[in-house]
């Protein structure tokens, strides 16, 4: 069934992210979603930078910027204060990147969510710490070279899997859980309505793709990130109120295809990628296990 | 005509500071438990759970958690308050800078404790000391008394148009926070004619969207807005001044503005000491004056602004000063002493001794103080370490 994409613009041109930024993407879809009674709040990150210095802006939404680790704990003040007001139809949405979701700030997302803040969470996936430099996060999946992780006469790449925040988020029982691309707006949209309609914390993880982290053309941000979705490199889902959606309604390719898309994965010999599938492969199960045994508890 | 509803009780220092958050009307809490500062969020919790005090309690994970959420709450228009110590407030560290930044007129409790290792949760001023080039005013209090009145004095002053800066309220670890003492409650009434509703000009609003603390650059306004912070601390000397007056006069007590001075008008020696050391240096002046020794005390009551003037003005017929620090700078000697020492460069030219003393929560006696007044009626100078055991 398609879904239309609001035409309100709430981000305006004039930003300075780089060509084919997928964060960019990220944010003006969330906007459009959430419409204007929304307020954002971002941590250290490329979109603490995105938007231009001061008195510059491109979005037409209150932004409030915060240190790196305090976007749990911001949008819960600013949800109470504004309530505290009366001003309950107020969105109010932290915008992280996976740095200061995976990582600095996971102590303060998980806290914000165990609370019950009726707010929004977005991590917009670039798996790296874009904003300083491509340095590996948390949420930098095995087999990537980073400028921490580099491959030299070493091959120091990253030896460990993602974490996957979404997952934590389902197994802490937020109420809205979501993952999501822009390569697939429709589906963001939708989801950020089904978050709409629950009072309560919502997570929801965007994958971003990054063409200066990840090595690839910037006119492929859409391709790359739909090819993350079909290698189940980066699988969609939807966890709500306990029950949970997997989406499979895509054409499968082999996760080669993603990974010699991007410059990031280019050292990777044929055991290496195997290693990938095998873990791809294994999570997809996971996850099939999980619909299975949601649908089950609440059928 | 308003019924005043003043009454005199018995509560701790922690208690009282509670009641001072509930009687400045906070609207929004949220703290992390650490010891000694606990027993203060457990009082506005029960506040709260007892429809004594209307407003949102947020148990958050962490104390850097805690001022980020009163940071964005402060900045929806509420009026925000929370409370920490030691280890705590050093967690916070970074908060601070973003609250004072922003320019938002937070009052936050600090029970002074000491910082490890070794472990220790008693009396130290090394947290807040710690905490001096935050962009955050400094009151250190004496009594519980002071301690609540301070918290409504504090938003007084932080809300004033031209200051805009947030304020920390020190009570000493234990001596304060968890000892009773007579404290009057204040009438409501009176304190809302004292204090009104925070009305914060830069507030989110959907209506008129903005930036909060968007990125900056070399040729930006980012000095400019550093060098207004400095000049709203200087402008606060003269507010801290005048709302301390007004409340004088409203509630008939006798703070000082940014010192206090006792037997100061003939004394040819002073003591300089800051917090409850200063309750024990008074009954040491007033031991030594029955000897017949002109011997004054100055109590530091705010650290930030620094009462510079105070200072050279109290100094300026003093034969030689003595400086009790509960802190220490490493490397060099009390924290307020290097203060004074620099506010007196250049006009007053006399010896000026660093005590440092009570590191730690170590008892700090009659006879260390008397020990310290000798030393300073000697006219020596140097900095020394007040009963140091001999480790072996």
């Amino acid at each position: 069934m398609p879904t239309s994409i609001p035409k309100e613009e709430l981000m305006a041109p004039g930003h300075t992210a780089c060509h084919g930024c997928g964060a960019t993407l990220a944010m003006r879809y969330v906007l459009k979603a959430m419409g204007q009674k929304t307020v954002v709040s971002v941590p250290a990150s490329c979109w603490a930078v995105i938007p231009g210095a001061m008195p510059f802006r491109t979005l037409d939404v209150p932004m409030v910027y915060t240190p790196f680790a305090a976007t749990g704990a911001s949008i819960s003040g600013l949800r109470e204060g504004l309530d505290i007001q009366g001003k309950t139809d107020y969105n109010v949405v932290g915008f992280a990147g996976d740095g200061g979701t995976a990582d600095i700030g996971l102590q303060g997302l998980s806290g914000a969510m165990e609370r019950g803040h009726n707010v929004f969470y977005i991590m917009y996936d670039n798996e790296g710490y874009m904003n300083t430099g491509v340095q590996r996060s948390g949420s930098t999946p095995y087999g990537a070279r980073t400028t921490t992780t580099p491959v030299g006469k070493e091959r120091d790449f990253k030896k460990e899997n993602k974490k996957i925040v979404a997952d934590m988020m389902i197994a802490q029982n937020v109420p809205y859980v979501a993952t999501a691309t822009i390569a697939y707006p429709e589906d963001l949209i939708r989801k950020i309505d089904h978050a709409k309609a629950v009072h309560g914390p919502k997570f929801i993880q965007i994958l971003a793709p990054c063409p200066t982290g990840w090595y690839y053309p910037p006119e492929k941000t859409i391709e790359i990130s739909r090819l993350a979705v079909q290698s189940r490199m980066f699988p969609l889902y939807e966890f709500i109120q306990g029950k949970f959606y997997l989406n499979k309604s895509f054409k499968p390719i082999d996760v080669s295809e993603y990974v010699k898309a991007q410059d990031r994965f280019k050292h990777l010999n044929d055991d290496e990628i195997d290693n990938l599938r095998e873990y791809v492969n294994e999570r997809w199960n996971q996850l099939l296990e999980w619909e299975k045994i949601y649908s089950e508890q609440k059928a | 005509m308003k019924s005043v509803t003043e009454f005199k009780t018995i509560m701790t220092g922690n208690d009282a500071v509670a009641y001072g958050a509930k009687l400045a009307r906070v609207k929004f809490i949220s703290a992390y438990p650490i010891t000694p500062q606990t027993t203060i969020v457990e009082k506005l919790a029960s506040m709260i759970a007892n429809d004594e005090l209307d407003a949102k309690y947020v148990e958050v994970e962490s104390e850097h958690s805690a001022l980020a959420a009163v940071f964005a709450s402060e900045l929806t228009g509420v009026r925000s308050y929370t409370a920490t110590s030691s280890h705590g407030l050093l967690y916070m560290h970074e908060m601070l800078h973003w609250v004072s930044g922003q320019r938002l007129p937070i009052v936050m409790s600090v029970v002074n404790r000491a910082i490890g290792p070794p472990w220790n949760i008693w009396a130290d001023q090394s947290d807040t000391i710690n905490q001096r080039d935050t962009g955050w005013m400094q009151v250190y209090s004496e009594s519980n008394q002071e301690a609540m009145d301070t918290i409504i004095m504090g938003y007084k002053i932080a809300e004033n148009s031209e200051v805009m800066l947030p304020l920390m309220s020190m009570e000493d670890a234990f001596i304060l926070s968890h000892t009773s003492e007579p404290v009057t409650l204040r009438d409501q009434d009176l304190i809302n004619d004292y204090l009104p509703d925070l009305d914060l000009k830069f507030r989110i609003d959907i209506g008129n969207p903005m930036g909060y603390g968007s990125y900056d650059t070399p040729d930006g306004t980012f000095m400019e807005l550093k060098k207004d912070m400095v000049d709203s601390m200087n402008k606060a000397v003269r507010v801290i001044k005048d709302e301390t007056e007004k409340f004088n006069q409203m509630f008939d007590t006798n703070y000082g503005g940014l010192v206090e001075r006792y037997r100061m008008d003939d004394a040819d020696y002073a003591l300089i000491a800051m917090g409850t050391v200063a309750s024990t240096a008074r009954f040491v002046v007033d031991k030594l004056r029955e000897k017949g020794l002109n011997i004054g005390l100055i109590r530091i009551r705010y650290f930030r602004p620094f009462p510079y003037d105070d200072i050279l003005e109290d100094l300026k017929n003093i034969k030689a000063a003595g400086v009790i620090d509960r802190s220490v700078s490493f490397g060099y000697a009390g924290a307020t002493y290097s203060e004074i020492v620099s506010a007196l460069y250049g006009k007053i030219n006399i010896p000026v001794s660093s005590f440092i003393v009570g590191i730690g929560g170590r008892d700090v006696r009659v006879e260390d103080i008397e020990k310290i007044a000798d030393t300073v009626r000697n006219e020596s100078s140097g900095v020394y370490w007040i009963n140091v055991k001999k480790v072996i």
